[in-house]
């Protein structure tokens, strides 16, 4: 309730600044998007101070999310984060400060043109030079340039560049680099730097991702980020701790990213299309009544009211991520790097399933608005562009579940060899053989049955994948052919076993809430029908494990289908919970009150092509119609 | 297609970097120019015009768009002789520029509930058009914003005091000379949208605006002088067009899907990525089974929907016939699958488009790639001309009534009737029945005969669930919808059913042995990927084995890695020229990356070497923090 009232007070503040407003966001061009996100970024600066929030204060967090990510220098937060985390404390005491104080703006360069989520394929080359204590960065070739990174088309002087490291003619991989890019006085590029904007994309307009391509480049020696790696004067290379370190940042990244730009956008989707589901009338249930909200129709609430169940299971299952993610922070900070193979497989898991998720989510909902949905003025089309490049950046999806699967066999293997694994995967080991005991479709709405059919089918996928790969293996073929032949299952799998888990933790979570105003037993509904969508819809992958018969699937369908007449009831105060003010939904169809349809008239009329006359008519169109006139 | 390319007056800068008032501005420049160009050449041929108008915009959306497809064709079909005089020369010589209005804000597939009202004062021989509430305000119709100066209005007709139902009239929207909205109107563009741009999708706000009583089109219902109101003969016929419009729509699904496939297969054997083998070089990411597992069955599914939208227009064509000689018994078997089949082929290609763009990872957002505008153009398609929802409820009215009729002991034809030999499976239990024939995994006949007996299950079971509804004393319509989700899947197993029977039906007229073997493997991939895709459907049913889907999944990467060799071939055989396509991802010659760089250097961001925005924001920021 405290954290609610201070979150409310931050929205407001932002919200009730007309420099932040968002009013004509869906009516400007990308020059103008970009110039608005630097002059907010520029404006969230002076009004921190102002109000005495603190960049690692709560305060900012609210802050960000009322701003809707509508906002220039966010790589500059990540350039911030990379040296901490990467940089030595000599490093931190020096580029830090200047960060905070935005002395320089930073960004974030790994991938490159032809290069994206394999790391190691990157082309940028450091050499380093013992003669002048310098490394010299080159972009050999066309694919080599970096491409896509945030705020660096125009915005930033400094940007992390991640390049193969070379001394002596010997590369050892790569490696980040801190390099200047842009002159601080009069922004002009630096010799040998050329950059610029990457084009028009589906969104981020306000963005200005960029592209940077360096031609013999010299950093002095004490810009490599040397926390775990260090090149010393006379070109010995030494390692602290392990390489995986500089997966880390990923990592934290793949965390940070599962709220803000995946679960939110949902919640706020969710927002949007039920509220309008309740305005909207269409066709008539009765004959003699008036046209039914269509929210009423079966059909409706079983595309929207899973979607909804599915925010709030991804909103308690990337509670548990945090959990797990501080506790291997505390330990590495410790040199303890025990956590970090689970925590990489899970973050990367989690993110892949969960921003798919949530962007075919988002794309339900704005279908299921019908033709208002496509107008900009929705919210929804802009929603749905932006959350899409989630499923990509940081990590593409599918290489992403691969790395989960590849953790899972690892410990599916250790398991059956009776080795410890660690405590979230205890279940391999476990695995029991049976049949789902259900008899009634009521028993379908017991979390032990259907938790026992995730984790049942998750096993199966599990060891049906091992078990092909090893034959495959025996039979000849050489291991990464044989991984290859595999990997349409192993994304399954992988998807499989992050399902259970995000199942396990609802139902977990729900046992653990206090039964206040009944919201334990709406929350037990919301559960239940994540839970026996996820089946109904993957049926065959339930029914060929052999643990659900196929009575038993219709005893599932049943009792999803009423389930979705129970939540029914209760899906306004659901949405209404998630606490979006209209500002921040910036939509015409999913206010408060109501009012779809006066202020999607509004709207309309602001929008520049009726207010400023049309210089079609004169050019082409009078032409056109007047040819005619005159000749007959 | 030469004639257009090489028009230098068809040249403009790349759509991508203009704004959305520049964009409509090209389209309407284009428009006119084409307009003119058509006399030029003396092209009058509707399917040729068809073809320069499409190579003129790239597939794009036009101003004219409604003008050319709605309003023309409507005064053809519903005006009487008298108003084709008065209004057909002038809206071809495009001195009435027409759009027609039939969406209100408050109201779509649903027409019946339109509220916009026209009544008619004998007095002076006039109707009086009225927009009433807020929802009743005319939306969404194209060229209505800022082009049209007449609309084709649908409203509810008031004639003696009593209401008779929606009519079409024209109205004049502006007037000629000055384009100014006449008195009475309010109209203008409705704002940004996902996608067309260059479209002016408009607002029509009408108060108390008269219009002479021959602006009625009164070809079947008719008012008279005095204000008596004439019946048409039959309302069948308006499904006519509706059927036309929505067989185009599968072909574009169709055409759409087979756009971004091209791009994605292009660019995947440009793509390198990670390695497969240690040590070697990074490999292309098209010889990756996840890879493969994206693109090919969508590449199977954009030639499947090419020969059912071929299939579509040609039985359009022949019913058409039957329709003019009064026969209309095949129209709502027709009617029932369009519906069924738009809605199946747009959801497909909708989602299909979407994984081809995240098939090319990163740079598919670029729009360089040109897939965000398939998308974005193609993705209204699932709700217009009938939201796909209600176009799969429409299809399973079809299906229980035809089950009904079969239950009680009738006949029935055409693709349905398969569920004739449900009343002979009755007999014995049914799952033995389904399983009287074992499925052969390589035979794609004998997968059509697994969909067919999936479709048939499941509509028995909407069919039956719906009965028990009912029985519980339910309301028709409570019953309906509370079975409408299973109704909605019996809809799409039988839309399946009818793309793989298709798609087989296609392979024997082939006649070149290797494009046989070729269209075979797809058609195999197209259904067994289907199959894998719907196992429970047909485990539940007993169709197949929990070890035949075993072996299904395996043949279906078997089959990835023997369509591999061929996949850039096939879509090279859509035939798509690069001007066309649009991307710079999808490139016949694969020069990818410098092209990508020559494309970025002209975004209107990199105008200038430092950002006006550095000296406004930035500096005054550094230098004060």
């Amino acid at each position: 309730a405290e954290r609610t009232r201070l979150r409310r007070a931050v929205v407001s503040a932002i919200e009730n600044d007309p420099t932040f407003s968002r009013d004509d966001q869906y009516f400007q061009s990308q020059n103008e998007r970009y110039e608005a996100a630097v002059r907010k970024a520029v404006h969230v600066q002076k009004k921190m101070q102002e109000m005495g929030w603190s960049e690692n204060g709560p305060e900012s967090v609210y802050v960000y999310r009322a701003l809707s990510g509508d906002v220039a220098f966010l790589l500059h937060r990540v350039f911030m984060r990379s040296i901490s985390v990467l940089g030595s404390d000599k490093q931190v005491a020096k580029w830090i400060p200047l960060a905070t104080e935005f002395q320089l703006i930073g960004s974030y360069a790994q991938t490159e043109l032809g290069h994206g989520t394999y790391l190691q394929g990157l082309e940028t080359t450091a050499v380093f030079d013992i003669s002048t204590q310098e490394f010299i960065l080159n972009t050999p070739t066309i694919s080599a340039m970096k491409w896509w990174p945030g705020d660096m088309g125009r915005s930033a002087t400094h940007t992390v560049v991640f390049a193969q490291l070379y001394i002596q003619g010997k590369c050892y991989g790569v490696h980040p680099f801190i390099v200047q890019i842009r002159s601080l006085q009069d922004h002009s590029l630096c010799p040998g730097v050329i950059a610029g904007d990457i084009g028009p994309k589906m969104n981020f307009e306000h963005i200005d991702n960029g592209y940077l391509m360096l031609q013999n480049v010299r950093i002095p020696r004490e810009n490599m980020l040397n926390k775990f790696c260090e090149v010393q004067p006379d070109g010995t290379y030494l390692r602290r701790g392990s390489q995986q370190i500089n997966y880390f940042t990923m990592t934290s990244i793949r965390i940070s990213l599962i709220s803000d730009e995946a679960i939110l956008p949902l919640m706020k989707a969710c927002t949007i299309a039920i509220r309008y589901s309740v305005v909207r009338r269409q066709s008539k249930l009765k004959p003699g009544e008036e046209e039914a909200k269509i929210l009423d129709y079966q059909t409706q609430q079983e595309k929207l009211l899973p979607q909804l169940a599915a925010a709030y299971a991804f909103h308690f299952v990337n509670r548990y991520l945090q959990e797990l993610f501080n506790r291997a922070y505390k330990e590495i900070r410790g040199r303890n790097f025990a956590l970090l193979p689970e925590l990489h497989a899970f973050s990367s898991g989690f993110k892949a399933m969960i921003t798919q998720h949530c962007t075919s989510g988002v794309e339900i909902c704005l279908r299921a608005c019908g033709g208002h949905g496509y107008s900009l003025l929705s919210g929804l089309p802009s929603l749905y562009t932006k959350i899409l490049a989630s499923c990509i950046y940081e990590g593409e999806n599918t290489i992403l579940l691969l790395q989960t699967a590849r953790f899972l066999m690892k410990c599916f293997a250790a398991a059956s060899a009776g080795q410890p694994v660690p405590p979230s995967v205890t279940y391999l080991a476990a695995g029991k053989p049976g049949t789902c005991p259900a008899r009634d479709k009521v028993d379908f709405l017991s979390p032990d049955v259907y938790t026992e059919a995730y984790q049942h089918a998750a096993v199966r996928l599990l060891s049906s994948t091992a078990a092909k790969l090893q034959d495959l293996i025996q039979s000849g073929a050489e291991k990464h052919e044989a991984w290859n032949q595999c990997t349409v299952q192993l994304v399954q799998a992988a998807k499989a076993h992050c399902q259970y888990i995000t199942v396990k933790n609802f139902v977990e979570t729900v046992e653990k809430l206090e039964n206040k105003a009944g919201i334990q037993k709406i929350m037990k509904h919301l559960c239940d029908l994540f839970a026996l969508h996820g089946i109904f819809s993957n049926a065959g992958a339930f029914l060929h494990a052999g643990y659900i018969s196929g009575a038993q699937m219709d005893m599932v369908t049943a009792s999803y289908l009423d389930l979705l007449a129970v939540i029914r009831k209760d899906a306004v105060p659901l949405v209404d919970a998630f606490d979006f003010t209209d500002k921040s939904l910036n939509s015409a169809l999913g206010t408060y009150d109501g009012q779809v349809y006066q202020r999607l008239y509004e709207w309309a009329q602001k929008a520049p092509t009726n207010t400023q006359m049309s210089p079609a008519y004169e050019k082409y169109l009078k032409p056109l119609l007047h040819n005619k006139l005159s000749k007959l | 297609e030469a004639l257009v390319f090489n028009d230098p007056d068809f040249q403009h800068e790349d759509l991508n970097f203009l704004s959305r008032s520049q964009r409509y501005e090209q389209a309407i420049k284009k428009s006119s120019l084409m307009v003119l160009k058509l006399r030029e050449y003396g092209i009058t041929d509707p399917e040729e015009i068809y073809w320069f108008k499409s190579f003129v915009h790239r597939g794009r959306p036009e101003p004219l768009d409604l003008h050319l497809g709605m309003f023309l064709p409507t005064l053809l079909t519903q005006a009487t002789p008298e108003q084709q005089d008065r209004f057909f020369m002038p809206a071809w010589n495009l001195e009435i520029i027409g759009t027609y209005a039939q969406t209100e804000m408050g109201h779509g597939t649903h027409i019946r509930a339109l509220e916009t009202t026209a009544t008619y004062d004998p007095a002076t021989q006039e109707f009086i058009l009225n927009s009433p509430t807020v929802t009743s305000i005319k939306w969404w119709p194209g060229g209505l914003g800022k082009t049209s100066n007449h609309a084709i209005v649908l409203a509810q007709l008031y004639t003696q005091g009593q209401c008779k139902g929606l009519h079409a009239f024209i109205v004049p929207i502006r007037q000629l000379g000055t384009h100014e909205p006449l008195p009475g109107i309010t109209v203008g563009d409705i704002g940004p949208k996902f996608g067309y741009d260059e479209m002016d999708n408009g607002y029509l706000k009408m108060d108390n605006f008269r219009i002479p009583r021959e602006n009625m089109l009164m070809k079947y219902a008719q008012v008279e002088p005095d204000g008596t109101y004439v019946k048409p003969v039959s309302d069948k016929l308006t499904y006519g067009t509706m059927v036309f419009i929505r067989s185009l729509i599968v072909g574009d699904s169709a055409r759409s899907l087979s756009r971004a496939c091209t791009i994605a297969v292009r660019y995947s054997a440009v793509r390198h990525q990670s390695e497969l083998k240690p040590g070697e070089p990074e490999p292309q990411i098209l010889d990756y089974q996840t890879q493969q597992y994206k693109l090919f069955p969508l590449l199977a599914t954009a030639y499947a929907f090419n020969f059912v939208g071929a299939y579509i227009k040609d039985t359009y064509h022949r019913i058409s016939g039957d329709i003019h000689e009064g026969d209309l018994s095949e129209l709502p078997e027709l009617h029932a699958l369009t519906a069924g089949l738009k809605a199946f082929t747009s959801w497909t290609a909708n989602a299909g488009i979407e994984e081809c763009r995240m098939a090319c990872g990163g740079h598919g957002y670029s729009r360089c790639s040109g897939i965000p505008d398939i998308y974005v153009t193609f993705t209204p398609s699932c709700t217009y001309e009938g939201e796909n929802t209600v176009m799969m409820l429409q299809t399973a009215r079809f299906l229980v009534k035809s089950y009904n009729q079969v239950s009680s002991g009738q006949r029935v034809a055409g693709m349905v009737s398969y569920l004739n030999d449900l009343s002979r499976q009755r007999v014995q239990p049914q799952h033995v029945a389904a399983r009287t024939e074992t499925v052969r995994l390589n035979d794609p006949v004998s997968l059509v005969e697994a969909y067919k007996a999936r479709a048939a299950r499941l509509v028995e079971a909407a069919a039956k669930n719906l009965q028990a509804e009912l029985n519980h004393r339910k309301s028709k319509e409570d019953a309906w919808n509370k079975t409408s989700v299973d109704l909605v899947r019996a809809s799409e197993a039988h839309c399946h059913y009818v793309v793989v029977k298709l798609f087989t039906a296609k392979l024997p007229e082939i006649s070149d042995a290797a494009v046989c073997a070729v269209l075979t493997e797809l058609c195999l991939l197209y259904a067994l990927y289907g199959i894998s895709k719907n196992a429970g459907d047909f485990l539940q049913a007993g169709i197949l084995t929990n070890a035949q889907i075993t072996q299904v999944n395996q043949r279906v990467k078997e089959l990835l890695a023997v369509i591999r060799p061929n996949a850039v071939a096939l879509v090279d055989s859509f035939d798509f020229s690069d001007t066309h396509l649009g991307s710079v991802l999808g490139r016949y010659d694969g020069n990818v990356y410098e092209n990508m760089f020559e494309w970025a250097k002209k975004s209107p961001l990199n105008k200038t070497e430092v950002h006006e925005s550095f000296h406004k924001h930035l500096k005054p920021m550094q230098s004060k923090l």
